[in-house]
């Protein structure tokens, strides 16, 4: 067994079903997770590329016409991303409600910053491809345009990362103070720096593929850039993406902490890395072979990349089970013993008896003074208005009809419209109302 | 209880939720649900009042096609990114509530996605494919088509979305039959639907007229006609909103009375209630006028005339969700969650041991003098943080509920707020039991004395970190359960 150290919070969970069995939601979670990122990379490698192809196009007006190219397609991926990244959401919050919720308190401000800072980042997008004719004289304004939304896209990973790294240790949450010490937390920088490796190794392979449908009028829209140009850039660009990626996985592979680590997640995460060079050394193989075998190799790329996804996404979920394990055990635990707990309280119901504070000397209202003084004096004063009427009122009202006064205190109703409406003390006894009365009655 | 408080002491939580729902619903029902429909059928009319050499008006189609960007644009932008918010900011806030709906409601959740999935993939062929489609007819009745299988699945999202909402609301069926079909069989689903629809319909209509007036200069004939357009599209909602607003103002109180009867009357909910009615009064009757304006005198209208109409209508869809909320309280959840988001059925394990005793997050499990004012913090945290602030500035701040009752800037009085918090859901009806023992209602009350005299604010979990309840740690949970373990092993 792993050792959780003592500061470490046991929360009781839900205390309702899980929809579908554990496993089935695991696989739903895994599989949306997959379709979201992807598009995820799109969006964000899209708008890495085209900045840098924009900032290539000042010179060489053939990348900026690519750059718009790329541009058009980020809209519409990004779109795609955010609806496609709910249900992951939903799933996750199923399965590790208590842990992606804490840890989405923890680090709650920037959290909750995601949803204006993509929505600018969304709406600069949108403005950078409406602008690009408008702005024709003004490139460099439209640049940073751009440049402002990848640095946002760029910024919003770190937040999720975060978020999903701290969920898996409990241990810390007692240390953590805000996003930036939640941030700073084993493993989240290099996971971060291989995420960016795939978006751009993502990118580059989509590239090729969009320059590469027959109904894409290439020979239209570029002057001198031909279709196997721009796919060789395609491949360049996954090239890079690839390396990145394979160098900061393993970086992350060495710095993962140890809870969550066993032969399992090692050997898929192993498996996943060598379709990951598998498919590096194609790309390479693509750059370098003869013109018209450039397309030989494209399949082979994208599909041993995506099974790198499954297997990848597939050993992060294996970590999180095992890291998370034995905490959930005892969640569970203490969920069952608190409603126990809960169970044995509803049904022997502790009766609040509440010590009245008799002061004696009163004589004989000194029982009806305390209850007065226990319940009513929030709100009621001898002679001015409070919250409700003063006693005199109340004494004057009621002066020859006491069973009045006592039904109205246990059962009152609205009659002022300037006052708001007096609770009802039910729980008094006869005794204590019958005294209750005695002692308002006595101001008339 | 469980979950690491998240707390924003000046805005307030639920202020937080209730911008970003708003806003979304602002834009779902305005530029979505209602405007979308009436955006094909301005398309289609281009088609059909095109002569006969041409496939549509080219200049009618352009300015359709425009205002169409606007909703494209601001859709799969804020009012995506508001959708997901709602999400993040109620999981920050209320992370219980939503905790279990999520999983009653997976299904029905899933199956919006799956909605909703297609409702995206709709508009992005809507409208990326727009220009192109104006080549041949074939095309462009295709793409018409594609706008109101658009119009239906947006609809259709907010009809799913209507039954969850109801269900939080329904009072009882939680407890026993957690099916989604109690979202749609519950009283006010069908008056809310009925409600929503057309007033999506007004409020596409009215934005439409004001982009008409921001696209064309005035007195041309392309404003005249698309202004005329969109008269008779406000005349043939107003109505049915008429209708469908009084069907749910007089549904809802009955079929809120079990969990509400005296809350109906109480005051604050009354102020709310007749503010709906003016509103629903003043937002139709001014529609209707100007609509008539409008088709009398086309020329005429300007932006000026269009966005009193236009605000009073998203006030109108603003205050309906404002009532709609204030009908689900003291619960969250109908008679299982309370807003201070504990169960019911847990209250009186709460009332016998305290709340701290079984909080995960507190440094205090035996309430001291030296310590009182830190417990009374730590119960502010967990029962009434969720509503209410402790900076004096803050929105319902915790001072100046009290300062309204006992008067401002006097000192408040400890014995008589101890008096009146266990006894306050009796008379507000809003508000949910005090579910603290003894000790840590005198403990709150000297801390909300103290709040009083040091104006001091109250960080959330997002700046100040948690402590971990010794009570509810590794070591303790485990040997307690070890514990029990023998004891029935014995």
């Amino acid at each position: 067994m792993k050792l959780l150290q003592v500061n470490t919070p046991v929360p009781k969970d839900i205390p309702l079903d899980l929809p579908l069995p554990e496993w089935l939601l695991v696989i739903l979670l895994v599989v949306s997770f997959l379709l979201h990122i992807i598009f995820i990379n799109l969006m964000v490698g899209g708008s890495i590329i085209t900045l840098w192809a924009q900032i290539k196009g000042l010179k060489n007006k053939e990348y900026d016409i690519f750059a718009h190219e790329i541009a058009k397609t980020i809209t519409v991926n990004k779109s795609i991303a955010v609806v496609l990244g709910v249900a992951p959401l939903l799933s996750i919050n199923t399965l590790y409600t208590i842990y992606f919720y804490s840890a989405n308190a923890l680090t709650g401000f920037v959290w909750i910053m995601i949803i204006p800072l993509v929505t600018i980042a969304f709406l600069l997008t949108y403005l950078h491809k409406y602008t690009w004719k408008n702005l024709e004289k003004n490139k460099h304004i439209h640049i940073a345009i751009m440049g402002l939304a990848v640095a946002i896209f760029l910024f919003i990973p770190l937040i999720f990362l975060t978020n999903v790294n701290l969920m898996m240790f409990p241990e810390k949450w007692g240390t953590v103070k805000g996003f930036v010490s939640a941030l700073v937390l084993p493993n989240v920088l290099p996971r971060y720096f291989e995420f960016l490796g795939a978006c751009i190794a993502v990118t580059g392979v989509f590239i090729t593929w969009y320059n590469n449908r027959k109904t894409y009028p290439i020979d239209k829209i570029y002057s001198s850039f031909t279709r196997y140009h721009i796919k060789k850039i395609g491949y360049s660009i996954a090239t890079v993406g690839l390396a990145l990626q394979i160098f900061f996985g393993i970086i992350v592979l060495f710095t993962l902490p140890s809870k969550g680590l066993g032969y399992g997640v090692i050997s898929i995460m192993a498996i996943a890395g060598l379709f990951l060079a598998y498919a590096l050394w194609y790309c390479y193989q693509s750059i370098i072979c003869p013109k018209e075998d450039i397309d030989l190799h494209f399949k082979k790329i994208a599909v041993s990349i995506l099974i790198f996804m499954v297997f990848y996404g597939g050993s992060r979920q294996m970590y999180r089970h095992t890291a998370l394990e034995k905490h959930q055990e005892l969640v569970t635990a203490h969920t069952a013993e608190f409603q126990k707990l809960s169970k044995e309280a509803r049904e022997n119901p502790v009766e609040e008896t509440t010590d009245l504070e008799i002061d004696e000397s009163l004589g004989e209202i000194a029982k009806g003074s305390a209850v007065f003084n226990q319940y009513c004096a929030a709100c009621h004063r001898t002679t001015e208005k409070l919250v409700g009427p003063p006693i005199t009122e109340m004494a004057s009202i009621y002066a020859t009809d006491e069973a009045g006064l006592k039904n109205w205190i246990k059962t009152p109703g609205k009659k002022r419209a300037d006052y708001p409406q007096m609770p009802g003390f039910s729980q008094l006894t006869d005794d204590e109302l019958k005294e209750l009365a005695k002692y308002i009655l006595t101001f008339k | 209880m469980d979950f690491p408080m998240f707390h924003l002491d000046w805005l307030n939580d639920r202020f937080l939720i209730a911008v970003i729902a708003i806003l979304h619903v602002f834009i779902n029902h305005g530029l979505a649900v209602g405007f979308i429909p009436y955006i094909t059928w301005l398309e289609q009319k281009g088609v059909t009042n095109a002569s006969k050499d041409q496939i549509t008006d080219l200049n009618w189609d352009n300015l359709i096609y425009k205002k169409m960007k606007v909703a494209f644009i601001i859709t799969t932008t804020i009012g995506a990114m508001t959708g997901v918010g709602i999400w993040f900011s109620v999981a920050l806030v209320s992370p219980s509530s939503i905790g279990s709906l999520i999983r009653v409601f997976y299904w029905a959740w899933f199956t919006e996605w799956l909605v909703f999935v297609t409702e995206v993939i709709l508009i992005l062929i809507y409208f990326l494919t727009w220009k192109n489609s104006n080549t041949s007819l074939k095309a462009k009745v295709r793409h018409i088509k594609f706008g109101w299988f658009l119009s239906i699945f947006s609809w259709i999202t907010m009809a799913i979305i209507v039954a969850i909402l109801g269900f939080m609301m329904d009072p009882g069926n939680w407890n026993n039959e957690q099916t989604l079909l109690n979202g749609f069989t519950n009283p006010i689903y069908f008056p809310q639907l009925l409600f929503r629809t057309p007033t999506a319909m007004l409020i596409g209509g009215v934005f439409g007229m004001l982009l008409t007036t921001i696209f064309t200069k005035k007195g041309c004939d392309i404003r005249a006609k698309a202004v005329k357009y969109a008269s008779k599209w406000i005349l043939v909602w107003t109505p049915l909103v008429i209708i469908g607003a009084v069907f749910y103002w007089s549904v809802m109180p009955s079929a809120m009375k079990d969990n509400m009867s005296t809350a109906v009357g109480s005051m604050e909910f009354a102020q709310y209630y007749d503010l709906l009615k003016y509103f629903i009064i003043g937002t139709a009757s001014l529609s209707v006028l100007l609509a008539l304006f409008a088709l009398m005198k086309p020329k005429k209208i300007n932006f000026a005339f269009v966005i009193v109409p236009c605000v009073l209508a998203f006030g109108f869809l603003g205050i309906f969700e404002r009532v709609r909320e204030f009908v689900r309280k003291p619960y969250v959840i109908g008679n299982y969650m309370y807003s201070n988001l504990l169960r019911e059925e847990d209250y009186p394990l709460y009332k016998r041991d305290g709340i701290l005793k079984h909080a995960t997050y507190t440094a205090i499990t035996e309430i001291t003098e030296e310590n009182k004012i830190e417990a009374g913090r730590d119960v502010f945290m967990n029962l009434c943080s969720r509503c209410h602030t402790v900076n004096p500035q803050g929105v319902n701040s915790i001072t100046y509920v009290f300062e309204r009752m006992y008067g401002f800037g006097k000192p408040l009085d400890k014995n008589s707020m101890a008096a009146y918090i266990p006894n306050m859901h009796n008379g507000r009806t809003y508000m949910p039991p005090f579910a603290g023992n003894k000790k840590e209602l005198d403990a709150l009350v000297a801390y909300i004395k103290q709040v009083q005299q040091t104006g001091e604010s109250l960080e959330g979990v997002q700046t100040s970190g948690v402590k971990i309840n010794p009570l509810n740690s590794v070591k303790s949970v485990t040997e307690k359960l070890e514990e029990n373990k023998d004891y029935s092993e014995d």
